[in-house]
Order: C-alpha cells, then structure tokens, then sequence
C-alpha cells in the first residue's frame, strides 16, 4: 500500500470526472494540497469534507486529534491557500493522525457565511461530537447530522458566537486615575 | 434494558433481604441525579448528570463550562509573549507543560530555534511539571476510593518539587517562564544537586504508593476490571496521554514524532498496560512518574553550556502562517494551532487541551456501570477543569 504521509503529498493526476475547477497545484485524495512546516495541509470543497476525512481514515489516519474552526473576517488577503480554492468567510479544520506511521493530516475547508453547515464527523470519529459542538457554539459554524448540536461551553441561552471577530471583546471600566478621595 | 434482564443484578438482589425482592417485582422508575458541579471527585466544578435505574447508570453526560475564561478569546488581543500568562491557566497542576507547545508553535512560525541548553532545561522543567502534577494524582486516586492517607503523602512530596519549580521561575503554579526562542533565565547555582536530592524523595513516594494503594485489597476490587476502555474505542473517541497508553496503544508523543524537546537524546521507556481498566490507569501514571524521574536525572547530568536564548528581535511580530504543534502533557496530548496575521498578537489561538477530549468518552464509558463506579471512573480518568473549560 502506498503510503502518501510517509513520503510527502502523494501527487497523483485529478480524475476526470472532477468538477470544472481543475486545482492547478498537486493534489491527494483527489483535493489540493498544500504544505505547513512539514506536516500536509489538504483543501477539500466544504461538499466533499465527509467523504475526504473518510478516505483518510480508511489509509491508517486511526484519530481525530483536533477540530476547530476560524473566522477569517478579519484577515481578508490570504496567500496560504492553493489555487482553485475560494477564501470563505469560515473555515473548519480537523487534525488526523496516524499511529501507524506517525503521519499527519490537516483538512481545512472553506465554509461560506451564508450557508455555515459542515457534515458531521461523528460517524467516523466520535471523539469530533465535543470539539464540532465547542465549534458550533464559539464560532457558530453548524454540523449536519450532528446528535447533540447544543452549546458546550457558554451557557445556553447565551445570544451570539464569541469567537467570531464581530463580537467585541467586552470589557470592565477601570478607574486607575482620579480614584475618589478617602473620606 | 431493565433490572430484570441482568443476571449480575439478579444475583445481587437474591442474596438480599426479602424487601430488595419485592422491588425486583415493582417495575421502578428511573431517576436523574446530578453528580457536581461541586463535588470533591471532579477537580473544579464539573456537573455529570446520571439517569439511574436502581444503583446503575443507564445514561451520563458531562455538563462543563462552568470554568469557560474565555482564554482563546482574550489571546487574540495579546501580544505572543503574553500569551504565555494566559495558558498557564489551563492545566494548573503541571503549567510550565502547558507553555511549551504554544511557544514551540509560534517558534515554528516565526523559523526560529531555541539554542540546545534552552531545549535541556525546558524539557527538564516539562518533565518536573509532570511529576508535580501526576503525584497529586496519585494521591487523590486513594481519596476518592475512601482512602484519605494517600494524599497528604502526594501534597507533601509534591511541594519539593514545586519548590524546585519556584527557584528556578519564580513562581510555584504559574512560571510564565517559557519565551520564544529560549527561557527567561538560567537555572540557578546549587540547584542541579538539590533537585536530585527531591527525585530521592519522589522515588520514595511512588515506593510507598505501591506499598499502600496499588497491593491494597480493596483498591484492585474497585479498580480492576472497572471502565474498561477497549483500544479501538478509546482512540476513535481521541482520549490520549495515560488513558490510552493503559488501554495497550503504544503511543507517546515525547518518543513519536514530537518536536523541540529533548527526550529523544534520553534512555527511557514507554509504559503501557493491556488491560484498559481504573487499575491500569493508575498503574501507568505510577510508572510514568518514576520514568520521569529517571529522565530528569539524566537531563541534569547532561545540560550542555552555551546561550538560553536565541537572537530573537525585542518586538515579536510573527510572520504569516498557521501552525500546529502539540506535546505530551501530562494530562495527555496538548496542542496549540495557532494562525497569525503577521501582527503583534495571534489571529486565532486554538488550544486543544487533552482533558476536553477525554472526558467526551464519559457518556459511553459510565452506561452500565455502578453508581460507587462512577467517581472511581471519573478519578482514573484524571481531567482538570481548567483543561476542560480553559
């Protein structure tokens, strides 16, 4: 079995039945792929995000180590991403590792604010329910097929998701000068 | 499945009085109960609530956020080095460990490599974080299964330790000690034979330990064969650290793959136990301990001389990137992904703390069990809330 974490991005030619945005870099499972600092990085269209961290656990990747998601909002003229692939305003990222090789994966996928619903990877990895439920409710991008999609961390009737980059940071006045004089 | 199915439970009612008989036939209705949010056996203010049918759990889940401070939040309005105060939080047990990986993350970012003695003296701190914070552990096991001894040996030992964490940072639970490309300063004079004088003590402990808890009778009948966490589910549900080494998953970040730290260039082994259960649970951080020790004792003998510090600029601005980089905490696998923007503080910190991850196996692990289980269960598991909430 080829094992594309062992010798850097398995660079393999795009089947033709892809979609009209033909990446233009090298791809693995059939996505862009990019690298940072040593460790693969994959681009998969937020449409083919179940399917792709499926066929990377189905090569040897046992563990979902991590799964968060950005707020880009702010950070508008992005470099770090392949060509083909369009910046959105969310992005939804989920480490995989392999213990067999001791490879790793991470999968970032571009989620639009208009429509922020990721499938679901509790099918694969049930240890994601926590991590994609502390998404949902810090930068409020929504799982599909999720069983428990409630907030985890902040209280539930809490209005708003706080990591999003329009929500302020809030803040206690503090009067350090002009303290009233002691009676 | 209702009380009747079970034979165990059965055998169990028969052998009582003839009152626990008559409710055998009294089809009873379940009850919720809420386990926390403060009770001694969570370590901070985590709220389980169980539905119990009789004495066996049929559901549980985990309520957390009680301790939510909101750390990835405000570390996006702080500049690189001030993170460092902030994650110190998180874990308060062992919390040098939980500056390593963040700075190790903005390090890889920015290319910048911290000079060999300062790779020494933070693993050797990473380490003696790690027996501050599993010798607690070890005591407070005893405490939540009725034996009280235990843990006024693990406080007391454990502040030798502390102390020697305090002469070299400053501080006893919140070092902010680790900077980017180095340490804050160097170890002190006369400090290199006094903490090898502490490892003695430590050694002592764990040899006491196993005298009192691990041979004790009615430690291995709560213990063996209670929360078996099977290999394939444990890792599909992501736990890490000591929880999944027990369940037979050799596996250690310090030894696979981890990076800017030095345990590859020390003689030391992997601990692991086939058997997945609290026993080996407890077992393996047992002898984690003394493998730290051994490995403290060996980066001491071989601190190499030279600079603590890279050539670092004195206004930190990390290049543009994104970064993950994660370590073996005590409590298991810690990592940061950190996104920067090019400015003077971080675009998004996220820190994937490891007891998060294994407390998500409480619902599947505590179906079935009993309810004197549950807290048993809950300690072996070892999670801090402020590594859950952070």
């Amino acid at each position: 079995m080829t094992d594309p974490a062992a010798g850097g991005p398995d660079v393999e030619p795009s089947s033709p039945d892809d979609t009209a945005a033909e990446p233009a870099g090298p791809t693995a499972w059939g996505v862009p792929v990019t690298e940072a600092f040593g460790q693969m990085v994959l681009h998969p269209p937020v449409d083919r995000w179940f399917e792709t961290v499926a066929a990377c656990r189905d090569d040897g990747y046992v563990m979902a180590i991590d799964l968060t998601a950005v707020d880009y909002s702010a950070h508008p003229g992005r470099t770090d991403l392949p060509g083909g692939v369009r910046p959105e305003r969310f992005e939804v990222v989920a480490s995989l590792l392999s213990h067999a090789t001791g490879g790793r994966v991470r999968l970032r996928t571009q989620v639009p604010e208009s429509d922020p619903e990721v499938a679901s990877l509790f099918d694969l990895y049930p240890g994601t329910e926590a991590m994609e439920r502390e998404a949902w409710d810090l930068v409020g991008v929504s799982f599909s097929g999720h069983p428990d999609h409630t907030r985890i961390l902040m209280p539930e009737d809490w209005e708003g998701h706080p990591l999003r980059r329009d929500v302020s940071m809030g803040r206690i006045p503090v009067q350090f000068r002009d303290a009233p004089p002691a009676r | 499945m209702t009380a009747v199915d079970d034979p165990r439970r059965l055998a169990y009612i028969a052998g009582q009085a003839s009152d626990a008989r008559v409710n055998l036939e009294i089809e009873t209705e379940g009850m919720t109960l809420n386990i926390g949010p403060q009770h001694p056996a969570t370590h901070g203010t985590l709220r389980i609530v169980v539905k119990l049918d009789g004495e066996r759990v049929m559901r549980a889940e985990p309520i957390m956020g009680y301790m939510h401070r909101g750390y990835e939040k405000l570390a996006e309005v702080r500049t690189y080095p001030q993170v460092t105060s902030l994650v110190n939080r998180i874990d308060w047990l062992g919390s040098f460990a939980n500056e390593v990986p963040f700075i190790l993350a903005a390090e890889q970012i920015m290319g910048v490599e911290a000079p060999p003695r300062a790779q020494w003296i933070r693993t050797l701190l990473f380490e003696l974080s790690r027996i501050a914070n599993v010798v607690l552990f070890l005591g407070d096991m005893g405490v939540q299964l009725g034996a009280v001894t235990p843990v006024f040996f693990a406080f007391r030992d454990r502040e030798f330790v502390l102390n020697q964490i305090e002469a070299v940072t400053g501080g006893r639970f919140h070092p902010n000690f680790d900077r980017i490309g180095g340490l804050k300063d160097d170890i002190p004079k006369g400090w290199t034979e006094e903490t090898k004088g502490v490892l003695g003590r430590i050694r002592t402990f764990c040899d006491e330990m196993e005298d009192l808890v691990t041979g004790n009778e009615i430690f291995q009948a709560r213990t063996r064969g209670i929360g078996v966490i099977p290999a394939d589910v444990g890792l599909a549900y992501g736990l890490s650290g000591a929880n999944i080494r027990a369940s037979g998953v050799d596996w250690d970040l310090r030894r696979d793959g981890g990076i800017g730290l030095v345990h590859d260039k020390l003689d030391w082994k992997v601990w692991t136990h086939p058997d997945g259960d609290s026993f080996a649970r407890y077992w393996v951080r047992l002898q984690e301990v003394r493998e730290a020790c051994n490995m403290v004792e060996q980066l001491l003998d071989g601190i190499p001389s030279g600079p603590i510090m890279a050539k670092v600029p004195r206004i930190i601005k990390v290049p543009p990137g994104e970064a993950y980089v994660e370590t073996e905490n005590p409590l298991g696998v810690m990592g940061y992904y950190v996104v920067s923007k090019g400015d003077l503080v971080p675009y998004r910190v996220k820190i994937r703390s490891a007891s998060f991850n294994n407390i998500s196996i409480t619902p599947w692990l505590l179906e079935g069990t009993y309810v004197p289980d549950v807290v048993s269960i809950l300690a072996s598991l070892y999670f801090i809330l402020g590594d859950i909430d952070r």
